[in-house]
């Protein structure tokens, strides 16, 4: 038996797991829905690994192993946009090569520790069984978007993973705001499908397939020119899809307010695995966006952009957790950075990094949330450093990772992404730019985020400050492992210049072959040095900052936000982008909406009501021919009938004495006619 | 020997009040007690003509008669019971039950 021929389990087990919980978890003790819904994940994770050493000893020439398991959808012959007859037959397949392979350990790997640590987190929650279903159900989701190999099966995933991220959301669904929060997560998101929904349409009708391994070979046969309309069509609205998902601008919003689910969900969904499936759904596509110079300056534009702004947002949120979501957007932006320079294998980098160091923030954060009875707002933090030691020294790491401190993590990947902005072939000074300033901002904000929480004086309420305690082992446990990969994790893609041989991206490179890639501009090994020495300048710059405002001078934050006036209250609101989206299409929606409603109830009611009116009115009218016409023929009967009968009726009294009378009248008569006659 | 016609009168004019007690009187024992006289008057009638015609079948009769009286009083007194149990009344003209 081989682990690649039964490859289907690895999605499968998180679905029996979901399956038991959201049929039978009710009725299972807490010990039991643990064991299954971590251990089966667990299980899962074994078999990634199993399948990816065996994908490993495949021969040196396969790049690619799919195992078909039947057929799904045999759409039959159909006219394609050049007028060839093309046949779409879709399989129900997985497929496994280097990039789905990352990313299967990835989701695995990160989803099975988050799970661990939820037995710890969500102990003492209500609705135990029903949160394992749905992380279940949801590593399901994400592992069938990412083994898929086709197009289709990858939008079940899609949809599948934001079902669950709603469910998620509004895990406390009575809190009005949660279920806000996951309603407009599933609107926002929707609107993004949209764009992956025309454009798989577009695939479909151009190259007849929707198969990743067809697309890409037609897109490399060169049957179509650099700067195709139809691939940049497509291209364009597969991004829009990204952008939903992936929280990118003009979409973004949705991030910050799933914040209101639990912080493992915050972890696993919206920080490690789920946003980066925009990322991953591009890199993908990468031999369609290398025809489509137009859509890649789109890519790269957003993201550097997304970066930014998120960045520049995080820096002022005084809610732990969503300085930690706007963190998530501004490093998806730089992997979306990474592809649109046509650094595909850069940007997955920073995808697993980034997996590692940010599911770490995010737990740690929650382990400080468990230890503040529920407190999230980091002003009311402060020296918790000596009082949860362990949770301290796991965030420091993942915040020396994320700031890009060499030789963590984030360095590597970061540094990765900045230099292909660089010299990418689609790469331009100004990306790098953006990139460099957001890397120092990143810095910044992050470590504003640990002394806030863990230096300066104690600003903990007093009723709560009893009660701080280091999380349980089952919490920490993840937390050091965590650590330990954001320690480690840049290694695997340790670039040459530094002695290293950035061994991630050769094992990527058949699947983002770009013939492109030769013209990229040749730079010395000084100007690497250069920009190297740059980035980690700007990280120290961005960390002097945050030492300076929030440990040497702490009243000086306040003075600053005083002096900034309105400009600080702006990025405080977030650019009022809310308020904006709001006035602009959400209320616009409900006015639609409501329009909708007057004019089902005037127009659409008005009819029915009205049909229903003359029915009655007819109704009315037979009723009184009924009552008159027919009912007084009938009563006319009746009525001559007691007529004629008066006069009997008169000698009927009921009195056996009037008989007896009557009889003996008779008898009288009869004797008066015989004596009369004889 | 007492003439047949003395027979006849005594029955008639004995048949007579019968008839009127039935077809006047209110209370419904009084006329049971009419309904008497008439077959008293029949017996009359029947011992009459059996001295007459020197045949004993009449007196015989007119002992049957008797006992026939005897036992329609009994029936008649039991449903004058079980009527007065249920319409609290003796008086003929209050039961009316037979109108339409």
């Amino acid at each position: 038996m081989t682990f690649l021929d039964f490859i289907w389990l690895i999605p499968f087990l998180p679905a029996l797991g979901a399956f038991i919980q959201l049929l039978w978890g009710r009725k299972l003790s807490n010990n039991a829905v643990s064991w299954i819904s971590v251990g089966l994940p667990g299980l899962s994770f074994l078999w990634a690994v199993g399948c990816f050493f065996q994908f490993l000893k495949l021969p040196e020439h396969v790049h690619t192993f799919t195992k078909v398991l039947y057929s799904w959808l045999p759409a039959g012959a159909y006219r394609l946009g050049d007028g060839s007859i093309g046949y779409l037959n879709i399989f129900v397949g997985f497929q496994l090569d280097p990039l789905s392979a990352v990313m299967m350990l990835v989701v695995t790997g990160v989803g099975f520790i988050i799970h661990f640590y939820s037995i710890g987190y969500m102990a003492h929650e209500g609705g135990y069984y029903r949160f394992f279903g749905y992380m279940n159900l949801f590593l399901f989701s994400m592992l069938i978007l990412v083994l898929a190999d086709n197009y289709l099966m990858m939008f079940v995933g899609w949809e599948g993973v934001g079902l669950c991220s709603y469910l998620l959301i509004g895990f406390y669904f009575h809190r009005k705001s949660a279920c806000d929060a996951g309603n407009k997560a599933f609107v926002v998101n929707r609107i993004g499908d949209a764009g992956f929904l025309l454009g798989m349409m577009l695939m479909a009708v151009t190259f007849g397939s929707l198969n990743f391994t067809t697309v890409t070979e037609i897109a490399r046969s060169g049957r179509f020119p650099v700067g195709s309309g139809m691939i940049t069509a497509i291209c364009i609205l597969l991004f829009i899809g990204a952008t939903g998902k992936s929280a990118q601008i003009p979409l973004y919003t949705w991030l910050p307010d799933a914040m209101e689910g639990p912080t493992p969900v915050s972890a696993l969904i919206h920080a490690a695995t789920m946003v980066t499936a925009g990322v991953y759904m591009v890199a993908r596509s990468n031999a369609l966006y290398v025809l489509s110079p137009t859509a890649l300056a789109l890519v790269a534009g957003i993201g550097a952009a997304t970066a930014f702004w998120a960045a520049s947002i995080g820096m002022v949120q005084n809610d732990i957790k969503r300085v930690l979501a706007y963190s998530t957007i501004s490093q998806l932006g730089y992997m979306f950075l990474a592809c649109g320079v046509g650094a595909f294998g850069a940007g997955i980098f920073h995808l697993m990094t980034h997996a590692f160091f940010k599911a770490l923030l995010f737990l740690g954060a929650g382990s400080v949330i468990h230890a503040l009875s529920g407190e999230q707002d980091m002003r009311r933090m402060g020296a918790l450093k000596d009082k949860i030691p362990t949770t301290y020294w796991t965030i420091l790491v993942a915040t020396l990772a994320i700031a890009g401190i060499p030789p963590l993590a984030g360095f590597v990947s970061k540094d990765e992404i900045l230099w292909r902005s660089f010299t990418g072939p689609h790469g331009h000074t100004v990306f790098w730019v953006i990139g460099w300033i957001t890397a120092g901002m990143t810095a910044f904000y992050m470590f504003r985020l640990l002394f806030m929480t863990f230096f300066g004086t104690s600003r903990v309420a007093h009723e709560v400050e009893h009660h701080i305690h280091e999380s349980p082992e089952t919490m920490l446990v993840p937390l050091r492992v965590l650590a330990l990969l954001s320690i480690i994790g840049g290694f695997v893609g340790w670039p040459a210049l530094l002695l290293g041989s950035n061994r991630l991206e050769k094992f990527l490179e058949p699947v983002f072959e770009n013939p492109l890639a030769a013209q990229a501009r040749e730079y010395s090994h000084g100007t690497e040095f250069g920009l190297m020495a740059l980035s980690v300048a700007v990280a120290a710059v961005g960390i002097y900052v945050a030492y300076y405002f929030y440990q040497k001078r702490p009243e000086l934050p306040e003075r600053v936000a005083v002096a900034a006036g309105p400009g600080y209250q702006i990025v405080l609101n977030k650019y009022y982008v809310d308020e904006l989206y709001d006035a602009l299409i959400v209320n616009r929606a409900k006015d639609l909406g409501n329009g909708c409603a007057a004019f089902d109830l005037g127009v659409v009611d008005g009819g029915v009501n009205g049909v229903g009116w003359s029915t009655r009115m007819s109704a009315e009218l037979s009723r009184l021919w009924d009552l008159w016409v027919i009912d007084g023929l009938v009563n006319v009967g009746a009525f001559l009938v007691k007529l004629l009968s008066y006069p009997v009726r008169v000698i009927q009294t009921g009195l056996v004495q009037t008989y007896a009378w009557l009889i003996t009248l008779g008898v009288l008569i009869f004797m008066a006619y015989y004596l009369i006659h004889f | 020997m007492i003439p047949t016609e003395y027979y006849i009168f005594l029955g008639s004019g004995l048949f007579t009040i019968g008839v009127i007690g039935v077809l006047t009187r209110r209370n419904v024992l009084v006329i049971l007690m009419s309904i008497e006289l008439i077959l008293n008057a029949v017996n009359i009638n029947l011992v009459g003509f059996s001295q007459y015609f020197r045949a004993v079948d009449g007196q015989v009769f007119a002992i049957f008669v008797i006992t026939d009286a005897a036992a329609e009083a009994a029936i008649g007194l039991g449903l004058f019971i079980a009527l007065f149990r249920n319409k609290e009344t003796v008086n003929a003209d209050e039961i009316d039950l037979l109108k339409w």
